[in-house]
């Protein structure tokens, strides 16, 4: 158990011949609270899986330092350093028994015997894996598999955190909820602090008490889910997260007033002055059809059940808007409104922070 | 239903068959024909049954040329596959000795057969050769044609010399497709580089190694060229392997009944060994 610290931490894959050297990861602080169910969120190459091996220490970071409390880790070999990682693909010694798999970490940290038994019996229980604890690990499916690495972390009632890197990949659909949920209940009984990475945001959103949004080597956004949906701190999590994700539309200022879609949108607060491109963020949600908005043309119109998305265009623009059950789509003269509390002004990507403006 | 029969696509079979009845079942059935008449040239023939193979199963000459093949070809097996596991163990899995690790390890393998007897005739003459001067120097009196255990020692290190990189690059090969999890996971569950052996690396190359026992079981278990040119069998019958065995009856003595039936005996021995150790290693598979 330890409160996780990463200071300063950049890292860079030695280059190829003839290529500058791209930093994996750039210029990184973060703290894991002891306990947390994390989740690293983010798109195939970001820079996620480099950082959980950071913290296990499979992987020395090119600068900075890893603290576990008040201990610096940063040289500190992985098996030292007790952590645990399930990886993508399940990894299980194959020659040996349920129950050898999970005795191996205790067994080859000197454990006796009269320990082990009722630990992974007790480790067992909590995953449904009694039944098959005699059986060769060989012979089990690929969730039966990855519950026995995520055993091999658990067994070890000494373990800091509990590290997922994409786990279940390679699951069945329908057994991806169950054990994303077995995954949340075990979080609650052992409390143990638990990161889990994916490119997944259902699976991160539902996993996770706090979420950790990386793109191209950095983080661009931590907080919980709610704070990820309605106030996205970067265009970046505000696309990615979201189904449809959220309309970012190109702004202009004039005369210091922020103009979108020809419109004058000050009335948000941006407050905006000084350079840099400038945007406006608003999602599908909070698009509603008003008599006094935007006119729109509608191109398109889906029905996904429990709402409908409509594919609207204004001013050569095209943004997305949900229209909840029961509501009418106008026929005529189609305006949007958008809601005020919920639209956002980015200035190069990141948003701009303006309580002064007030709205 | 009024289905279109039309059988006529069979006789795209027909060069295939051909084929293979020229270079394989014909040869084949011509040894059995072979195996079950006697003859006393002129191409006459008589029907002799299961004769020769009764002669052949109870002759000593069979027994102990049977004996030293098993012999030449467990000591070699011994030696050739732990040997090859822990150079490939040892070699490089990335960076520029790769290239050069696998190119020193292909070259032996490049060699022609008769060369390589060749090699190892003149490099272990106890009087010219640089090995067997060497050895001699040494203090060990060392004679490959005229000492059995001279002859043997030296057939069987040419043989590692030859042979053990299959095994190293196979095994090779092996290793480099175990993922990086498994040393990743090892290392998280504090596994010891042998526990990492044992439990990770060993498992996963067990079907290359299967297949590298397979090979190195037939081709030492027929291996005739490289002890032919090195001692030809000698000295005395000492290191002749039962393909100089047949050879010499074969050719020496043309005495085709026998050899015939010595080959088929031959042949099946093989096969049944190499049967029963592919079973006995995939028995676990499939569960």
């Amino acid at each position: 158990m330890a409160r996780i610290e990463l200071k300063g931490i950049r890292h860079c894959y030695p280059a190829r011949r003839g290529e500058d050297p791209v930093w994996a990861l750039e210029q990184l602080d973060q703290v894991w609270e002891d306990g947390g169910a994390y989740a690293l969120l983010g798109p195939s190459g970001c820079g996620k899986t480099t950082l959980l091996n950071i913290i296990s220490g499979l992987l020395t970071p090119t600068e900075g330092r890893v603290v576990f409390d008040d201990q610096d880790v940063t040289e500190v070999e992985t098996t030292a350093r007790q952590i645990a990682q399930v990886f993508q693909f399940p990894v299980v010694y194959d020659t040996m028994t349920v129950f050898d798999n999970l005795a191996f970490p205790l067994r080859n940290r000197g454990v006796p015997a009269a320990e082990i038994r009722p630990r992974v019996e007790e480790i067992a229980a909590m995953l449904d894996l009694t039944d098959t604890l005699g059986r060769r690990a060989a012979g089990l499916t690929a969730d039966g598999k990855q519950k026995i690495s995520l055993g091999r972390g658990l067994v070890r009632s000494d373990v800091n955190v509990i590290m997922f890197d994409e786990p279940l990949t390679v699951i069945d659909p329908h057994l991806k909820w169950q054990l994303r949920s077995k995954l949340k209940q075990l979080h609650q009984q052992v409390g143990t602090t638990m990161i889990y990475v994916t490119h997944d945001q259902t699976e991160a959103l539902t996993f996770a008490d706090r979420v950790v949004v990386m793109f191209e080597g950095k983080v661009v956004q931590v907080g919980t889910p709610v704070e990820l949906f309605e106030r996205p701190q970067h265009t970046f999590v505000g696309h990615f997260i979201g189904s449809p994700g959220m309309n970012v539309l190109p702004a202009r200022e004039d005369g210091g007033r922020l103009v979108c879609l020809d419109h004058d949108l000050d009335a948000l607060g941006s407050g905006a002055t000084g350079s840099g491109t400038l945007e406006v963020g608003v999602r599908p949600e909070f698009v509603r059809f008003a008599p006094d908005g935007i006119p729109v043309r509608i191109n398109k119109v889906d029905d996904l059940g429990r709402y409908q998305v409509a594919d609207v265009e204004a001013a050569g623009q095209r943004l997305r808007m949900i229209v909840p059950e029961g509501e009418t789509i106008p026929s005529e003269d189609e305006r949007v409104r958008f809601d005020p509390a919920h639209t956002h002004c980015y200035r190069d990507g990141w948003r701009v922070q303006s309580a002064e403006a007030g709205a | 239903m009024n289905k279109l029969q039309n059988q006529k696509a069979w006789w795209l079979v027909v060069p295939v068959v051909i084929l293979v009845a020229f270079n394989a079942l014909i040869p084949l059935m011509t040894v059995v024909n072979y195996s079950v008449q006697e003859t006393f040239g002129n191409n006459l023939f008589f029907w002799h049954g299961l004769g020769w193979f009764q002669e052949v199963l109870t002759s000593e000459r069979f027994h102990a040329s049977l004996l030293r093949q098993l012999a030449f070809t467990f000591t070699i097996l011994l030696i050739e596959v732990p040997l090859g596991i822990a150079v490939a163990l040892c070699m490089p899995r990335t960076g520029p000795w790769v290239s050069v690790c696998l190119v020193l390890m292909a070259l032996p393998l490049l060699i022609p057969w008769n060369v390589v007897g060749a090699m190892w005739n003149i490099f272990a003459l106890p009087d010219i050769g640089l090995l067997g001067n060497a050895v001699n120097s040494l203090g060990i009196d060392y004679n490959f044609t005229q000492q059995p255990v001279s002859a043997w020692v030296t057939t069987v290190v040419m043989d590692v010399w030859h042979w053990t990189s299959l095994v190293v690059l196979l095994t090779y090969a092996g290793l480099c497709s175990i993922p990086d999890a498994y040393y990743q996971a090892a290392r998280i569950d504090g596994a010891s580089s042998w526990a990492v052996f044992r439990f990770i690396q060993l498992p996963k190359l067990k079907r290359v190694l299967t297949i590298a026992i397979l090979l190195r079981f037939m081709d030492s278990f027929m291996i005739y060229t490289e002890p032919f040119v090195l001692t030809g069998g000698g000295p005395g019958n000492t290191t002749t392997f039962l393909s100089i065995d047949l050879v010499k009856i074969a050719l020496g003595q043309f005495d085709l009944g026998p050899a015939a039936a010595m080959s088929l005996i031959y042949f099946l021995v093989v096969l049944l060994v190499c049967w029963v150790f592919y079973t006995l290693m995939m028995r676990n598979e499939e569960n």
